[in-house]
Parts: structure tokens; C-alpha cells; sequence
């Protein structure tokens, strides 16, 4: 018998399905896709050491890029010694606090902003004036406003996490439907378990989103705080190899951030989907 | 009609009026709406969309204020939502981050019952409607008809006074329909509350209550009143019965207004 593919059914069988294919989650991962992807990876790893090993100088300048293999090597070299692990371990516990306060502090006050009118008209006004300055110029003044470097880059993070959290769990409370309120209400809620029990779980999948991406700018800010201000993280790793001239450390440091930024959004994720059961196998879309 | 003077659950609504000003113009929603709903009897509230009713509903549910006149259930005046006026939506109404058992659960827990006997009453309330099996499931895992099971399971655990319905079976095909109405009536048999059942479709209307009101298109008033004296308990083959028919053809004469206006919410009705 000739079985076919769901993705083949084109219209009747699951009406939920994305419009195309869904890129974030291959959960038809096929052996002819895996080829496919891995190919291409390597194409592009190819082209890469071709470039550098040839100079390339069309539009982009290969003449002081490392090739693979050179930074295959400064891997090596890495991992024998513990430089790095340093550098990482500063980076996340700098994370772990400043985007740990902004979560906190964003949510919470999201969710009173969200539903209660006087908060909004106290809070808002001065955050909607904060709100466009990126993360990245506060810089400066942060440099000025804490004693330490450490402080200021931690605030940074802060900074750069807060605004997208406290914005999507708004958002999330604002898009409850006003009838769950109403439900609880005739089945004897008080308002505070009306917060406990309908507006904190249903904003959450637009707090867990909120974290995610937040997740994503406080690595983004943290990294250029750690270039300028910094000693020891994993920016300040990547610029130090860019001034001692150790240009296979600067591309090890770029992947280092990469992979610490994509990792520490994929356990935002498990947490939001471990908190969410209802949610099932939906993805959070980021 | 059952007869239960002495059983709460008693609603009467003085010349409600309820009005709203945008836009430099005053709509008015509702207009003098007087009523007296029994203990234990099931009203039907019939009308167009647009009409009123569940404005009607929401004010005696608490949610909407009135611009003009009161609301009383057992003589205290309604002023906020409580736990004796339960009411059920058309869809959309469990708490999609809970169980279905946790639904069910809710309002007891609000009342503060410990956590085994309120556990207890969801699960025979859950059997009560048929769905004991699916007691872990989350809503969103539910058909449309079940998901209604399970919102009559969690409402009536509370043991409402007064249950509050806007057209509930509304999103539901033909047949899933026929048989919540079937349950609905049991369970009303069963625990004796007062219904106000909003609707559009008239069969529905007349095969489920003791009286039909019939309300006009906005502003919101209440055109005509029609007892259904069929007996009880009801089946679906009432509804090709003459009784009924001529009860419907009642219904249809006030539906089907002198207004010109009125005819086209008329076919309205028809189709619904």
C-alpha cells in the first residue's frame, strides 16, 4: 500500500496546520531532509574555507578572516585550557541576574498595568518615554550611575530584557477574553483569584514569549556592554581577541555567543511549555 | 410549570432601561423591561440578534449596569456577579489552562470546600453529564458539545439559583444540539433551578420552556409573552406535534412584525 504523507494532504485532514512547511519544529523529519540540511551546511562551511584560503577579495574582504580550520584549532587549544570557561560563566551569571529582575519586575508589573487602569495611568507615561531608547545607549550613563562595571553591565541586561517582557505580558492580559473574567466572577472569584486563576495563566503564553525574546536582547546587550566596559564575559573574550590580533578567537567567541544565546532561549521555551501543558505540542512562536 | 413557591431563585426585573452615549448619540439598548421569572421556571427569551437579550442576560448576571430601573433575585437587589446567578456562553467558556476536572472544581474552590470533597462532587457532577472518562483532558482536547457538558457540570456543581444561558447550544450541528437540550432539560428536572435561556431559534425556545417572551429590535423591549402549556417531561417529537405548531405559529406572528423593518429579522429567525 502506498502511504502518503501528511504534509501531501493538502486541504481537510488537521486545518491547523501553518500554511507552508513549519520551520521550527521538523516534527517530519525525513532521512532526504536531514541530507538536504546537512548539505547545505556544509556547502556553506566550504565556501567559507575556500574564501579565506584563496583571499578572497570581492565586496567582502577574506584576506584576514580565519578559515575553519583555523578555528577548529583555536577550539582545541581552547577547550585544553579553562580561558573560556571563565568568560562564559561571568556572561551567565550576569544574565541569570539581570534578565532574572527584569522578569520578575516586567511581569508583575504588566499584569497590574494590563488590568488596572490607575497603574496604567501611574506607570505608563515614563515608560512609553524609556521604552525607544535601546538598551545599548544607556550605557554611558549606566557606566555613571553604578560604582562598578559589573553593576553597570548587569544593568544593561536589565534593560535590554525588561521592555520586551512587560510589553508582550500587557499584550497578554489585554487579550484575554473578557468572558473567562466574566465566568469566574458568577462562579464566585474574588478579585484576587481572579488575577491568580484567569489573568496570570491566560496572559502566560504571551509572558513566555516575552521571555523569549527578552531573552534574546539582554545577550545582545550584554555582549556590547562586555565589549566596551567589561572584564572577563564572553564579549569581552571576543573583543580582547580582536585587539590582540587572535582572529580564529574572535569567530570561536562569535559561535560561543550563538550557541549560549540559543540555548539559554531553548530553556525559556521548555520552562514556558513545562508551565503550559495546555498548550500540548504548539509551539511559542518567537 | 413546577410548582415550588417556597424554593429560591425567584427574579424580578423592575423597568429596566440601560442606554449608552457615544459618539454624541444615546443608544438605547433596553427599554422598560418588567418581568417575573418563578422559582424553578425556564423563561426563553426570544428576539433578533441585536435586540437586547443578552444585554438583558449580562445585567442580571451583574456585569452591565442598568441606566434605569432594578434587579432583584429573592428580593436582593443584584449589584455585582455572584455565585447564585451561574451562566453559560455560547463558546469559549472554560478555562482552556485547566483540566476539566479543574474546571468543574472551580467555583467550589472559591468557596473554600477542602480539595477531596470538592474532587468528589466534580467527578459525579462530570459522570452526571457523561463525561467521567475525560476528567484529565484540557479543554482544547474536547468537542464543542462536550466542552457545553462540561460547562453545565461546572456551573451546576455551584448550585445556582438562577442559571443564565446565551444561546449555548448555538455553535453546536444539529444533532449535538437536540441532545444537550435533552440533557439540559434532565438536569433542570433534576435540581429545579430557575433558567433564562437566550435564543434565536424558536423551536428551541418552545420545546424547552414554560413561557416564551418575544423581544423587538433595538431599543430592547418585550413585545409579546406566550405560555407553552406542552406537558412535560418533553422529547424532540413534540416538535412535529400541532400543539407546538400552533404555539410556533404564535411566535412567528410577533416575530414577523407590523414594522416593515421586522421582516427581514424574521427570515432571520427562520434559518436560525
Amino acid at each position: 500500500m502506498r502511504v502518503v504523507h501528511p504534509e501531501r494532504v493538502l486541504y481537510g485532514a488537521g486545518d491547523d496546520r501553518p500554511a507552508r512547511f513549519n520551520l521550527r519544529v521538523p516534527s517530519h523529519f525525513f532521512a532526504g531532509s536531514v541530507f538536504v540540511r546537512a548539505l547545505s551546511v556544509l556547502i556553506c562551511l566550504l565556501l567559507w574555507q575556500s574564501g579565506s584560503a584563496n583571499r578572497w577579495n570581492v565586496m567582502v574582504n577574506f584576506q584576514n578572516i580565519p578559515a575553519p580550520t583555523e578555528v577548529a584549532e583555536a577550539f582545541i587549544h581552547l577547550v585544553q585550557s579553562s580561558k573560556l570557561l571563565a568568560h562564559i560563566w561571568s556572561s551567565v551569571a550576569r544574565i541569570f541576574v539581570g534578565f532574572g529582575l527584569a522578569a520578575v519586575l516586567a511581569v508583575g508589573l504588566g499584569l497590574l498595568v494590563g488590568r488596572i487602569r490607575l497603574a496604567a495611568d501611574i506607570f505608563m507615561s515614563p515608560l512609553e518615554v524609556l521604552r525607544p531608547i535601546p538598551a545599548v545607549a544607556w550605557i554611558p550613563l549606566a557606566i555613571l550611575m553604578f560604582p562598578n562595571s559589573e553593576e553597570s553591565m548587569i544593568f544593561i541586561t536589565f534593560v535590554g530584557a525588561f521592555f520586551p517582557i512587560l510589553l508582550n505580558t500587557i499584550h497578554g492580559v489585554s487579550t484575554i477574553d473578557r468572558r473567562l473574567v466574566f465566568a469566574s466572577l458568577t462562579l464566585g472569584a474574588s478579585p484576587v483569584a481572579v488575577f491568580r486563576e484567569v489573568i496570570f495563566p491566560g496572559a502566560l503564553p504571551s509572558i513566555v514569549t516575552g521571555l523569549s525574546i527578552g531573552m534574546g536582547t539582554s545577550w545582545f546587550s550584554l555582549v556590547t556592554a562586555e565589549m566596551i566596559s567589561g572584564q572577563y564575559g564572553i564579549g569581552y573574550y571576543t573583543w580582547e581577541a580582536y585587539t590582540l590580533q587572535n582572529y580564529p578567537d574572535i569567530v570561536l567567541g562569535m559561535i560561543t555567543i550563538g550557541l549560549l544565546g540559543m540555548l539559554s532561549s531553548m530553556l525559556v521555551r521548555r520552562a514556558g511549555g513545562m508551565l503550559m501543558p495546555w498548550q500540548g505540542c504548539r509551539e511559542v512562536k518567537v | 410549570m413546577k410548582s415550588a413557591a417556597s424554593a429560591p431563585g425567584m427574579l424580578k426585573i423592575l423597568n429596566a432601561n440601560i442606554s449608552y452615549f457615544r459618539g454624541g448619540t444615546t443608544t438605547n439598548v433596553l427599554e422598560n423591561v418588567s418581568l417575573e421569572v418563578q422559582p424553578g421556571e425556564f423563561l426563553a427569551i426570544l428576539g433578533p440578534s441585536g435586540c437586547g437579550k443578552s444585554t438583558l442576560l449580562g445585567a442580571i448576571a451583574g456585569f452591565n449596569r442598568l441606566t434605569q430601573g432594578e434587579i432583584f433575585v429573592d428580593s436582593r437587589p443584584v449589584q455585582k456577579p455572584d455565585a447564585d446567578r451561574g451562566i453559560v456562553f455560547q463558546d469559549h467558556n472554560l478555562f482552556p489552562w485547566k483540566t476539566v476536572i479543574a474546571n468543574v472544581e472551580f467555583g467550589l474552590k472559591m468557596r473554600g470546600v477542602p480539595e477531596t470533597q470538592r474532587r468528589h462532587l466534580a467527578k459525579e457532577m462530570l459522570t452526571r453529564v457523561g463525561l467521567s472518562e475525560f476528567v484529565r483532558h484540557y479543554p482544547d482536547q474536547l468537542s464543542g458539545g462536550m466542552q457545553q457538558r462540561v460547562n453545565l457540570a461546572r456551573v451546576l456543581v455551584n448550585r445556582p439559583e438562577v442559571l443564565l444561558m446565551d444561546e449555548p447550544f448555538g455553535a453546536l450541528d444539529a444533532q449535538t444540539r437536540l441532545q444537550m437540550q435533552e440533557l439540559l432539560l434532565n438536569l433542570w428536572g433534576e435540581y429545579g433551578m430557575t433558567v433564562v435561556f437566550v435564543t434565536h431559534d424558536v423551536d428551541e425556545a418552545i420545546l424547552l420552556s414554560d413561557r416564551v417572551l418575544i423581544m423587538s429590535r433595538r431599543p430592547g423591549r418585550i413585545r409579546a409573552e406566550i405560555p407553552v402549556s406542552l406537558s412535560r417531561p418533553r422529547s424532540i417529537d413534540l416538535l412535529t406535534g400541532g400543539d407546538f405548531t400552533d404555539i410556533k405559529r404564535e411566535c412567528m406572528r410577533f416575530l414577523r412584525s407590523p414594522q416593515k423593518s421586522h421582516v427581514e429579522s424574521c427570515d432571520e429567525l427562520i434559518a436560525g
